[in-house]
């Protein structure tokens, strides 16, 4: 392994938040200028949201069923399981949800991107579009950062929904809980503010899952093991900023939102 | 050879004017990672003339053409490209004058998602063009490379050889003011060589494009500057045979990162530099 100074390490490091944030800012940017690829961001779209929906629906379900069951051991030595729909609900909604699509989404489509755009660079596909005349930021990071957004939005509610099914799945077979006991108390348990805790984070995850994927693919060098190193680099990337920034989003919007 | 001033060669003559140089290098250095690769190259490129550099791999003759495209910044000196100063350009203002150049990459750089009719008309279908006329105009570039056939084959399906045609129809089918080859023939069998070269040839000949080609191949370089394509048989003939052809075609030798020479194939074979004649030997 070679061994680099600290001094050359800050440097790396540095750039590579620089290249990072500059792409980044330029998805955003490429939004509001021409040409628009919307026939990519649908093929996209479909590829990341109807591709994620099954292994979504499956870590949701399951998710939602484990933690009914676990929590309802411990509600049950306070003589509260009736609160099962409500600790699942809150749960599922404002942090299992949330976070679990978009570790989900990043495992599959960061590393996809990665794994896309690091060939098209090593093979000079990248190079070959550029001289073409055509920006590979609008043609190809912009309509993956546009879908993504939008499609894990609409998976983090499929995963809260079906969580929730998952947490009724074991209160009713198993718990043997009443149907509309656990929906109403999941139900009124549930406050605007959790809401909007809940869909603002995977706008946030689904931004950082797209353009962390774009930026290793697009820099790519060193050939069919460079690309492997990319998406690797990729998962684990989006996969610990995703930890890390649900931290620090959840206490900005508890404060923001005034939840307690 | 001779040095140029760029600046007061691109002043002295007007835009509409055959003789501007269309590209012109002026002192450029470039170097990756504290090594330099090109030191100081000075040369141009006049309208209508097809330019051949040779080296030895390594020398940087591909990043050459790369910063042709400002797909690379120099470090060092400026290249004007159809009259605009490329160093001076931001990346977005570079798409624009991209559009005006076609570029037949190393290793082909195929769309390996696309078909050939979309890897051929890839600027037409930017350009917002409807899908007939596309066609229509991928099968004509396809044409003039005699792969007609292949519009809706996959690059996947495509021969090395046939590859690299290919590339060559989706520089071309935009007829743009300069043509960049980056080794043509790298890694093809002799005969497939040959039929490549025959094509830039045609292609030189019919059009009377500006290009650049990049090789370390000898024999491509004097096959161009030594033959002419006759369109009755439809093949390239030695230049004995038609004396009145106009090849235009000159030779520049990189050698760690300088020009050491910039020339005809007569000079070149005439030159008493051992370096050169060891090369060519």
């Amino acid at each position: 392994m070679e061994l680099i100074s600290p001094i050359q390490f800050a440097k790396r490091s540095v750039l590579t938040v620089q290249d990072y944030s500059l792409l980044a800012g330029r998805s955003v940017h490429n939004l509001f200028t021409h040409p628009r690829y919307l026939a990519d961001t649908l093929q996209q779209a479909d590829i990341i949201g109807v591709g994620s929906l099954p292994i979504v629906v499956l870590t949701g379900f399951f998710t939602g069923a484990v933690l009914a069951l676990q929590t309802s051991a411990t509600l049950q030595r306070f003589g509260s399981i009736s609160l099962t729909g409500q600790v699942v609900a809150l749960s599922m909604v404002r942090e299992l949800g949330p976070v679990l699509t978009g570790l989900m989404v990043a495992g599959r489509n960061s590393s996809g991107m990665a794994s896309e755009l690091g060939s098209m660079k090593v093979t000079e596909q990248i190079d070959a579009m550029r001289s073409l005349g055509t920006d590979p930021t609008k043609k190809l990071v912009t309509p993956r950062v546009m879908a993504t957004v939008f499609m894990l939005f609409i998976l983090t509610i499929i995963s809260d929904l079906v969580g929730l099914m998952g947490g009724h799945f074991v209160s009713f077979a198993l718990l043997g809980l009443d149907t509309s006991q656990y929906w109403n108390t999941a139900w009124q348990s549930l406050v605007w503010q959790d809401v909007t805790m809940g869909l603002v984070k995977p706008l946030i995850f689904g931004f950082i899952i797209s353009t962390v994927g774009c930026y290793y693919g697009l820099s790519t060098t060193g050939g069919t093991q460079g690309v492997g190193r990319s998406t690797t680099q990729s998962v684990v990337a989006a996969s610990v900023l995703i930890l890390v920034l649900d931290f620090f989003v959840t206490r900005f919007l508890m404060v923001a939102l005034g939840v307690h | 050879m001779s040095t140029i001033s760029a600046a007061t060669d691109l002043g002295a003559r007007s835009p509409g004017d055959d003789r501007r140089p269309v590209i012109v290098f002026d002192d450029v250095a470039i170097g990756f990672e504290d090594k330099p690769v090109l030191d100081g190259v000075s040369f141009e490129l006049t309208r209508g003339e097809t330019k051949i550099l040779f080296g030895v791999a390594g020398v940087g003759k591909s990043t050459l053409l790369k910063l042709v495209l400002g797909l690379e910044k120099p470090d060092r000196g400026h290249i004007w490209v159809l009259g605009q100063d490329v160093t001076a350009l931001r990346e977005q203002d570079l798409f624009e004058l991209r559009r005006k150049i076609g570029m037949v990459f190393q290793e082909s750089a195929l769309f390996d998602s696309l078909t050939v009719q979309e890897n051929v008309g890839y600027r037409l279908y930017e350009e917002g063009l409807e899908e007939g006329e596309i066609r229509r105009r991928a099968q004509e570039a396809l044409r003039f490379v005699e792969l007609g056939h292949t519009l809706d084959m996959f690059p996947a399906e495509l021969s090395g050889g046939m590859r690299r045609r290919v590339a060559i129809a989706r520089a071309i089918i935009t007829q743009p003011e300069v043509l960049l080859y980056d080794s043509p023939t790298g890694g093809l069998d002799p005969i497939t060589s040959t039929r490549i070269i025959e094509l830039v040839v045609k292609q030189r000949d019919f059009y009377k494009t500006s290009a650049l080609l990049v090789t370390h191949r000898l024999q491509d370089g004097f096959t161009m500057a030594t033959h002419s394509f006759d369109p009755q048989k439809n093949e390239m003939r030695p230049l004995a045979e038609n004396p009145r052809a106009d090849v235009n075609t000159t030779f520049v030798l990189l050698r760690e990162g300088k020009v050491i020479f910039n020339g005809t194939a007569e000079e070149m074979g005439a030159s008493q530099d051992e370096y050169i004649k060891e090369y060519i030997a």
